[in-house]
This record gives structure tokens, C-alpha cells and sequence, in this order.
């Protein structure tokens, strides 16, 4: 049976991750999606399909390639070594990395969308009534495309509690660290505890499912107003 | 009238044809084997000479020899199951999925430190000294190599010292890239890996450090009725594959 540390380690951790990367992205992801929007040069359709990169390669292609650019002998190796480690692999902040660059699209995409539904009169008309460009943005583009916010939110959150992949290429497994709730089930399978998987990945699908209904439901209310 | 028989002869040929295909390949066997990890290139090489000397092909499934077992348990279509341990097989034919009778050793396992980053030819003073961030190793509960590497650290009374800096792979091969990309500076891996490499990057570990990794193999019941499985197991036994497996640094039963 499944010790109470057990299942609290990484559950934490995946919620954790999954909350931290979301938040980062939806400050990352706005001037992206906004420029990819507004902007009228020639060479933004191929800008917006690097962002969409993620969502077509394999995570284990995308693990690959982080394990080498994390490490000692890439850009992840100098940033490490500015607090004195090594390598950003196996550690949290090397899967935070990581997972911003896998779930980037799953933010970018809906605020574009979101964006792009505006439409040109809003903008204009905030201009026309003397509405600086920051204070159009932020008064007026924003809060209309709450929907998108909140879409690429989930979308993302959910997205990285169930990555799989990408971590197995550079988390390491270490408990507590790098060890979140879709290695941990894949563990017990892999050791015949199905038991122990069951409950996990029972209280996995729960969670979800309350999640996704919370939202829904939360959407109507913000987007009827 | 010239066209329906001209569609009809070469409808007939077409089938004629079919028959002459199913039945060459019915002669020439394909054998569906599950291997373990760390034996990868010896494997591959065998499967080889196999096809040179019968006719029948070989296909492979590598993977950690846990991850392997859960699918055989799940009825993955493996007629020949080469597991780096001696307790899989074992219990694949108490649980009814292995044939009785067919269980033998293939190999006997080194494992070594490995690190293309530091000197170890002395392999225990290096682990002693500790200057290192990360060591990997195979998931010991999947992989014997891991269980090996966490034997011998705990023969040199390092256990407490180790722990903290292990880094898990999946298997040996995740435990290799983890050291060959840098991210981990050495790693217990099996010797067959990294043969050929420089003395001072492989540390081979004396043997009396850890259990003996007896790997065996067996004939599952998928492969019960194939010929050609049982001539691969033959073959395994036989003398040009006890050739090509010490190559790879096994040792074999005497």
C-alpha cells in the first residue's frame, strides 16, 4: 500500500510545476501571441510555426535535444553555473525550462486567437478617445480576451501535469525534485504494483475531471458578462 | 472478349503469384525476441549471424527488463524473453507464460563505473572522494545493473554519501546518455556498453562487491510452437554465440 509521503511527494510536485509554468507562460506567451496578432511582417507565419513546434515533435525528440542543451557542455550548463551547479538537468528549474518550451503553444495559440477575435474596432476607438498603447493593452485588449486567458490557463496547467516524456529525458527521477505523479505511476507499473498505479492514476483522472468542470463553469460566468 | 480474358490471366497470375510469395515466406522463420538493455550490440550482432547461418530473421525489442516483463505479462507477442536477471524468467514460468524446461543462462554480467569526465581507473578512490554532482544508474527495482551499481556502494560503505547525488535512468542505456551528454560526470553501466573504451574511463568493479548478474533467458509460450524460435535458443547455447558474447566482456557458465 501506498505510504501517505508517497503520494503526497509527487502530487506536489506536479501541481507545483504545473502552476509555476503556467504562470510564467501567460506573461511569456502575451507579447508573443500579440505581435504574432498585430504584426504585418512577412516572415510571422514562419515565427508562429516555431512556437507551434512543440506541439508536433515527440516529447522524447524534445527531451533529447533539452538533455544536451541543458547540460555542462550548453547554454542550460552557463546558466547552471551562476549558482554553482553543473547542469540544469535533474533539477526542478531544468524542468520548469523545459516545460515552458513544451507547453509554450498551448499558450500562445489560444491568446492569439483571442486577440485576433478582437477585431480592429476596439483598438481604434480606444486611440480615438485618447488611450495611450499600454493602456489600450492592458484596458482594453486584455480584459476582452479573457476567454483566450483562461483557455490557455487550463490548457497549459493540464498540459504539464500530465507531461510525461520530457521529464523522463532529464528529470533523473529523484524524489521530491524531479519525480512528478506521471513518472511516479509509470514506476509502480513498470514494477508490477499495479495496485499502488491504480490509485494514482485514479486520483489523477478525479482531479482532472473536477478541474476541467471548475473551469467550464467559472468560463460561463467571466465570459457572459 | 480479349480483355476479359486478358483481365482473367492476369488475375490468375496475380494469385498464382501470391501463393508462390506466402509460401517462401513461410519457409524463411521471424523470430520476435525481448531483450534487456545492456544487451543491445552483443544481441544484435548475434541475431546477425543467426540470419547468415538459418535463414531466419530476428526481430528485437530492447528495453529494461522490468518494463519487458509487465508486457509479457500483458500477452506482448515475445516468443524469446533474454533478461538481465535470473528471477524474470523464473517466474515467467511459474506464472504460466514461459515454456518449462527452457530457462538457461545466457550471460554473466560485469558492471563498471563509466565516465568519460574523470580519471577512474581507480574506480573506489574516486567514489570515496566524492567530487562529483551526479552519478546515474539504472532504476534498481527494473534493472539488475542498478542494483548492482547500489551493491557495490554499499560494500564500500558509501551508501550514505552516494545517495543524495544518484540520478535514475530508466535503464542502463538512459543511465549511459545521462553520462555521455554530461549531465551526470560517471555512471554504473554494463561493461558490454562501453567496450573498447580507454581503462582510464571504465572502472571495472570487482565481482565480489555485488550479487552475480546471472541473466537468463527463456522461451515464452508465444514461441512454444516456432521452429524457428527454438533454433534461436539453440543457437544462443551454441558455440559462434558464446563467441560473440564474450567478445562483449560476459563471462559465460562454466
Amino acid at each position: 500500500m501506498l505510504s501517505l509521503s508517497e503520494i503526497v511527494a509527487p502530487v506536489v510536485l506536479s501541481l507545483t510545476l504545473a502552476l509555476v509554468v503556467t504562470a510564467l507562460l501567460l506573461v511569456i506567451a502575451t507579447p508573443i501571441a500579440w505581435w504574432l496578432c498585430r504584426s504585418r511582417w512577412a516572415g510571422k507565419e514562419a515565427v508562429a510555426a516555431v512556437v507551434a513546434l512543440p506541439l508536433v515533435l515527440p516529447p522524447t525528440v524534445l527531451g533529447f535535444y533539452l538533455l544536451i542543451a541543458l547540460g555542462p557542455n550548453g547554454p542550460g550548463g552557463a546558466i547552471a553555473s551562476l549558482w554553482g551547479a553543473r547542469t540544469l538537468a535533474f533539477s526542478f528549474e531544468g524542468l520548469v525550462l523545459g516545460s515552458v518550451i513544451y507547453s509554450l503553444p498551448f499558450m500562445v495559440q489560444p491568446l492569439r486567437n483571442a486577440f485576433e477575435a478582437l477585431g480592429e474596432e476596439p483598438i481604434e476607438a480606444a486611440h480615438t478617445l485618447g488611450a495611450s498603447r499600454w493602456q489600450t493593452f492592458f484596458r482594453v485588449a486584455v480584459p476582452l480576451a479573457r476567454t483566450g486567458y483562461m483557455a490557455g490557463a487550463v490548457l497549459t496547467f493540464a498540459h504539464t501535469v500530465g507531461e510525461f516524456g520530457v521529464v523522463l529525458m532529464i528529470g533523473g527521477n529523484i524524489p521530491g525534485k524531479t519525480k512528478v505523479l506521471s513518472i511516479a505511476i509509470y514506476d509502480y507499473v513498470e514494477r508490477l504494483e499495479w495496485g499502488n498505479a491504480h490509485m494514482l492514476a485514479a486520483g489523477m483522472v478525479v482531479f482532472a475531471f473536477v478541474v476541467v468542470t471548475a473551469v467550464t463553469m467559472i468560463e460561463r460566468r467571466v465570459g457572459n458578462r | 472478349m480479349l480483355w476479359r480474358t486478358l483481365l482473367l490471366g492476369a488475375g490468375l497470375l496475380a494469385l498464382s503469384s501470391t501463393q508462390a510469395l506466402s509460401s517462401t515466406l513461410a519457409l524463411a522463420g521471424e523470430v520476435s525476441v525481448a531483450v534487456a538493455a545492456n544487451f543491445t550490440k552483443p544481441a544484435e550482432e548475434i541475431g546477425a549471424a543467426f540470419t547468415a547461418a538459418t535463414g531466419d530473421t530476428v526481430s528485437f525489442s530492447f528495453g529494461a527488463t522490468g518494463a519487458l516483463y509487465a508486457q509479457i505479462t500483458q500477452a506482448a507477442p515475445f516468443e524469446v524473453f533474454l533478461s538481465a536477471d535470473n528471477v524474470r524468467p523464473a517466474q515467467a514460468v511459474s506464472e504460466g507464460l514461459g515454456v518449462e524446461g527452457t530457462v538457461f543462462t545466457y550471460a554473466i554480467g560485469k558492471v563498471v563505473l563509466y565516465s568519460p569526465w574523470i580519471d577512474v581507473t581507480d574506480g573506489a578512490a574516486v567514489l570515496e572522494e566524492g567530487a562529483f554532482r551526479h552519478i546515474a544508474i539504472a532504476d534498481p527495482t527494473t534493472a539488475p545493473y542498478g542494483r548492482a551499481g547500489l551493491e557495490s556502494v554499499e560494500k564500500l560503505d558509501l551508501t550514505e554519501a552516494i545517495t543524495p547525488r544518484i540520478v535514475t535512468g530508466q535503464t542502463v542505456s538512459q543511465a549511459l546518455q545521462f553520462v555521455d551528454s554530461g549531465n551526470a560526470e560517471l555512471g554504473f553501466v554494463a561493461l558490454s556498453q562501453v567496450m573498447g573504451k580507454p581503462p582510464s574511463q571504465v572502472w571495472t568493479v570487482p565481482f565480489d562487491h555485488y550479487s552475480p548478474i546471472a541473466q537468463d533467458a527463456v522461451l515464452l509460450k508465444a514461441g512454444e510452437a516456432d521452429p524457428a524460435a527454438r533454433a534461436f535458443i539453440e543457437f544462443l547455447r551454441g558455440p559462434e554465440a558464446a563467441e560473440i558474447i564474450r567478445k562483449y566482456g560476459y563471462d559465460l557458465e562454466e
